[in-house]
């Protein structure tokens, strides 16, 4: 599986869609896409997670280190289209009080597997 | 080199006489000798000219010209050659190296499961690759607490080892089996937090059972909830409690709850290894392991962990694709 990662560029805001599966194969694809993101200050960068089927903590470990950046540079980061049980994981490790994270009602019957 | 000349001579010698596929694995078994003596490749064109110039009576000078080219040439050959070789050596030198690292590292982090009047526990750690993510480690005072720490490092290789190096010493500083678990997850996220990737990050729980008043502590650090049993009304309950891995901010602020545990009630630790198991079967893993330790519940905790162990491992057909630890305490 690939990773999508479709960024629209417009002034203060960048929506991106991940696409497929985050494991640790494809985890440093995703983290080279990030990190090429130029980042300024009071940037909202929005990543829609609706069409991830699967993630593991390497991808965790992605999101995490880009959390970190965008906190460095003062950008924001939201996380939108979460399943029900990537949202439980972005609970159990307290992520989801650092980043702004929504669960999409659409995905949530589609996308119960993850 | 003269008596290898001479061999070398005889046998090119042979084969302009004969060409036969006899003659011909002489001179192949030959040169196997001539890379074992670490002959360059320059040095052999040398031997073949002067075996050449023997043999061939009125040899052209052109054609002495062209092997001296060859030979000038080869030269480069020679040079990439032995670099080659040096490579080959120093990889081999790392490997054991890290072989070495792999078995300091492996007897560091070796847990002494506590042995305390009052409390029973089990552990077992299964690392899916040669280096474990997991970590578990115990404080006891042989008295009256029992602090188990489970930890999972998210990363990969040399810097993950070095990480959970770190967890280990901070652990060890905190030497003292009645530390709050708040306050323990605060110090060792202070000192994972300075010194780890961006990428990487560790979660932790931490409990600690006081066998005079049996009080099990807990807080947790982005980990897998841990699951208490309660023997009186046979029922499973997730030890939740907020906090954020360690490693993401410099000051985390820990919950921690408490339970009071009667006799045979168990709490299960774990990390996600044991809930991440995919199987051909679409199946709650977690309520798999509740079933298995319901069916064992009233044998020792090393039995139960052992046998929730060797249930998975058959569901996954024998194949581990994260380190599996799991670890339970039971009042006796």
């Amino acid at each position: 599986m690939n990773i999508i990662f479709q960024v629209q560029e417009s002034e203060q805001v960048i929506r991106g869609i991940i696409e497929g599966e985050l494991d640790t194969f494809t985890a440093p694809q995703l983290k080279e896409e990030l990190e090429a993101m130029t980042l300024t200050e009071g940037m909202h960068v929005e990543i829609d997670l609706s069409k991830l089927n699967y993630m593991d903590s390497t991808g965790l470990g992605v999101f995490v280190g880009f959390y970190k950046r965008a906190k460095r540079e003062q950008a924001n980061v939201k996380l939108v289209g979460l399943s029900s049980r990537l949202r439980r994981l972005f609970e159990i490790t307290g992520l989801s009080d650092l980043m702004e994270i929504e669960t999409d009602k659409k995905v949530e019957v589609s996308n119960e597997g993850i | 080199m003269k008596e290898l000349q001479k061999q070398y001579t005889k046998i090119l010698a042979d084969y302009i006489e004969e060409q036969t596929e006899r003659n011909l694995y002489i001179g192949q078994n030959f040169i196997r000798q001539l890379l074992q003596k670490n002959i360059a490749p320059e040095e052999v064109i040398n031997i073949h000219k002067s075996a050449v110039e023997q043999i061939i009576e009125e040899f052209p000078v052109e054609l002495r010209y062209a092997y001296d080219f060859l030979i000038e040439v080869m030269v480069h050959y020679g040079l990439a050659l032995s670099e080659h070789k040096s490579l080959l050596q120093q990889q081999e030198e790392m490997q054991l190296e890290l072989q070495v690292a792999t078995n300091i590292q492996n007897m560091i982090l070796k847990s002494h499961v506590p042995k305390i009047d009052g409390v029973d526990v089990g552990m077992i750690s299964v690392p899916a690759r040669k280096m474990s993510g997991d970590y578990v480690h115990f404080v006891d005072d042989g008295n009256q607490y029992v602090g188990i720490a489970v930890a999972d490092v998210v990363g990969k290789g040399i810097p993950a080892a070095l990480c959970m190096s770190m967890v280990k010493y901070g652990m060890d500083s905190l030497e003292h089996s009645e530390s709050e678990p708040s306050r323990v997850l605060e110090v060792i996220n202070r000192i994972v937090e300075k010194s780890v990737d961006d990428n990487m990050f560790v979660s932790m729980f931490y409990g600690r059972y006081d066998v005079e008043t049996s009080l099990f502590t807990y807080g947790s650090a982005g980990h897998e909830p841990a699951i208490y049993y309660n023997a009186a009304t046979a029922t499973y309950e997730e030890l939740d409690a907020k906090g954020l891995l360690l490693g993401i901010l410099p000051d985390g602020n820990y919950q921690q709850h408490e339970v009071r545990l009667h006799t045979d009630d168990l709490v299960i630790m774990m990390t996600d290894g044991v809930t991440e198991i995919r199987t051909n079967l679409e199946m709650d893993a977690m309520a798999k392991i509740t079933s298995i330790v319901s069916a064992h519940r009233t044998e020792s905790a090393q039995a139960i962990v052992d046998e929730v162990f060797k249930e998975l491992e058959k569901m996954q057909n024998f194949e581990l694709s994260d380190d599996f630890t799991l670890v339970i305490l039971k009042k006796i």
